[in-house]
């Protein structure tokens, strides 16, 4: 049982857990043709079956009945609060299963060119009075009746009064807020926490403008839309929810990374050994010392951004993107680039910190200005 | 038999009385022609069509989960009216006011309603969107209708970080103390934010701990007294209030672009 337990403890690790997800990601999502072929020949397409969500669901079970019996993670996962996160990973992985079955569903059939299932006949309507208010009547009373029974099973939390001398260790945001601030181990709260959270909501309100794809609408599908799709699913799934979830359950003490079955030491030392690009630059390649002026000192990482976010993108238009932005028009390209490279830029910065141990590409502290 | 009869008779009776009618003006929905007066004569019902494709009914389509969060919104409202009456704002009181509320309160679950009604309509509205994408419902013409409802899902957000903070305690206050840090560094109208230090006249900051955007969310420099009221007023009436004309225009669109999305 220990054994499991380190195991669980060891893969949760975010630099493994991330990495297994990013990796895995593609071929269950498959963007491409290649990763199709991989997600036929492996068979990954089986977890939308009713098999593949029998074993989804007894893994996740397993793992919450081990925390249960488990004297830490029982601590942290019975936490009334975090109560909505198990619920959370159980109700969205459900409708994405759901989902993704009537897609293939439907892939099949358009594959065969019949009309998706959802299609009925514009003329065959049914009367919202009775099919639909029934419906929605029934629907609100088994969910009010569930709320009722969370209700009575479970005391709202209320711990000591609050006292403004005393910080717990460690604090935590609402749960819905964790993402973001697991962003914060990675970049400065201007960017974790203004930035990205302005980025997620008007690229999301772009969403629709920058996938011209006319297909899928009104139907579940895939195979359609699946680069769409992929994008998406790997943004809700592992860059917010998946983070949500190391936030709540993995970070202890100090906003330390401690596994599942854990005890959440206060005093655990994690070396600091973070170095910005400057440094690296500077002083351990050029063997100098940081130039005084701050634009001198930072323009390698100036370079690096200046060239990600904007260089980049205007390079791949003319080459390998080319008949994309001649297909989308330079105003919907910049802003798919602008957007997709923001979010693809976390993970990059993930990897770089825990590869490299860089700290800021672009350290400016005098200004607030640390990429 | 006879007894099924004399009861349609009855309901029949009733429904050509002249209280009935002036209330509900169609009278029992017996045949089509009733029943699609019964949803168009309605204030409520009217949301809806008053026919819809077959799919649309479907729970496995549009897994409930948009009306489910309108209704988490309604109940959230009338659990929210109640505990007003209990709940005073005030550093003095606040905490104490909850303590009542669980020990005086016979049998009373409505904090508790209140709060995992919360927590559900953070996630009935995560999978409402979720669902929307992946039946491409998003496409035109519907554009615009999904952006409403990312501003909505901010909205959902923001209300029950502003209600995380009336409890008054460690919880509480920690939480929003985390959050609203984020707003000191916002660019320029944050005091460690990037660029803060250009907005100043000679050697004088315009942008400080006193006056920059997290010191106007609190209405102060620290989580205090000027913050539970600020929170408490947005929470119970600023944020409601847009919340509710957004939703207006939203379920206004979702007629005006054709209804539930479908296939053509």
């Amino acid at each position: 049982m220990s054994y499991i337990k380190n195991l669980f403890d060891f893969l949760s690790t975010p630099t493994i857990s991330f990495t297994l997800l990013t990796v895995s990601f593609p071929f269950i999502f498959p963007p491409s043709d290649w990763f199709d072929k991989k997600n036929k020949q492996w068979g990954i397409y089986k977890l939308w079956t009713n098999k593949g969500a029998f074993c989804i669901f007894s893994f996740i079970t397993f793992f919450f009945v081990l925390g249960y019996f488990d004297p830490y993670f029982n601590l942290t996962m019975t936490k009334p609060d975090n109560i909505p996160i198990i619920l959370m990973i159980y109700s969205m992985i459900f409708v994405v299963w759901l989902g993704m079955k009537q897609a293939y569903i439907n892939d099949e059939r358009l594959e065969r060119g019949e009309k998706p299932e959802e299609w009925t006949d514009p003329d065959d309507k049914v009367l919202v009075w009775p099919d639909l208010v029934y419906i929605e009547l029934i629907a609100l009373i088994i969910f009010m009746v569930g709320l009722i029974v969370w209700s009575i099973l479970i005391g709202a939390p209320l711990e000591e009064p609050a006292n403004p001398a005393s910080t717990p260790n460690p604090s935590k945001a609402p749960w819905y807020f964790l993402g973001l601030q697991e962003m914060l181990v990675y970049f400065d709260p201007w960017i974790a926490g203004i930035i990205f959270p302005i980025f997620i909501i008007v690229g999301m309100m772009a969403i629709p403008y920058m996938d011209i794809n006319k297909k899928g609408n009104g139907y579940y599908s895939f195979k359609e839309r699946r680069l769409g799709y992929f994008i998406f699913m790997y943004g809700w799934f592992v860059l917010w929810v998946f983070l949500i979830v190391v936030g709540t359950f993995f970070r202890g003490p100090n906003w330390n990374f401690f596994g599942p079955f854990e005890w959440w030491d206060p005093h655990k030392v994690v070396p600091l050994t973070n170095v910005n690009l400057s440094e690296y630059v500077w002083v351990k390649l050029l063997n100098k010392g940081l130039p005084a002026s701050i634009f001198a000192r930072e323009a390698v990482g100036f370079v690096i951004v200046i060239g990600y976010l904007f260089v980049m993108p205007l390079l791949l238009a003319k080459t390998k993107l080319k008949s994309l932005f001649e297909h989308y028009g330079p105003i919907r390209y910049s802003t798919l680039m602008l957007f997709g490279l923001a979010m693809f830029a976390l993970p990059i910065k993930m990897y770089l910190r825990w590869l490299f141990n860089l700290k800021y590409i672009i350290a400016i502290p005098e200004w607030f200005f640390n990429i | 038999m006879a007894d099924k009869e004399k009861k349609e008779s009855l309901l029949e009776q009733l429904g050509e009385s002249q209280v009935w009618k002036s209330i509900i003006r169609s009278g029992v929905p017996r045949n089509r022609r009733q029943r699609m007066y019964a949803v168009l004569g309605n204030v409520f019902l009217h949301l809806h069509p008053a026919r819809l494709p077959r799919h649309a009914v479907k729970i496995g389509y549009t897994w409930c989960m948009g009306g489910l969060s309108f209704f988490l919104f309604v109940v959230l409202t009338i659990t929210g009216i109640l505990l007003m009456f209990y709940y005073r704002p005030t550093v003095e009181y606040a905490y104490t006011d909850i303590i009542d509320l669980t020990e005086q309160v016979p049998l009373g679950i409505m904090r508790e309603l209140h709060r995992w009604g919360a927590h559900a309509m953070v996630l009935t509205v995560w999978l409402h969107m979720l669902r929307v994408f992946m039946t491409g419902s998003y496409k035109p013409p519907r554009e615009f209708n999904w952006g409403v409802g990312v501003l909505l899902m901010t909205i959902t957000l923001f209300l029950s970080f502003t209600g995380y903070l009336l409890p008054w305690d460690q919880l509480a206050i920690w939480a929003v103390t985390v959050g609203t840090n984020m707003a000191r560094a916002h660019p320029f109208i944050g005091h460690e934010g990037p660029g803060a230090s250009l907005l100043a006249i000679g050697d004088i900051n315009l942008v400080h701990m006193g006056s920059d955007v997290r010191f106007a969310l609190l209405g102060g420099r620290f989580v205090g007294e000027a913050t539970l009221l600020r929170f408490y007023v947005l929470h119970c009436i600023a944020v409601p209030f847009i919340a509710m004309i957004f939703m207006a225009v939203h379920f206004w669109r979702i007629r005006k672009d054709g209804g539930i999305s479908g296939p053509l």
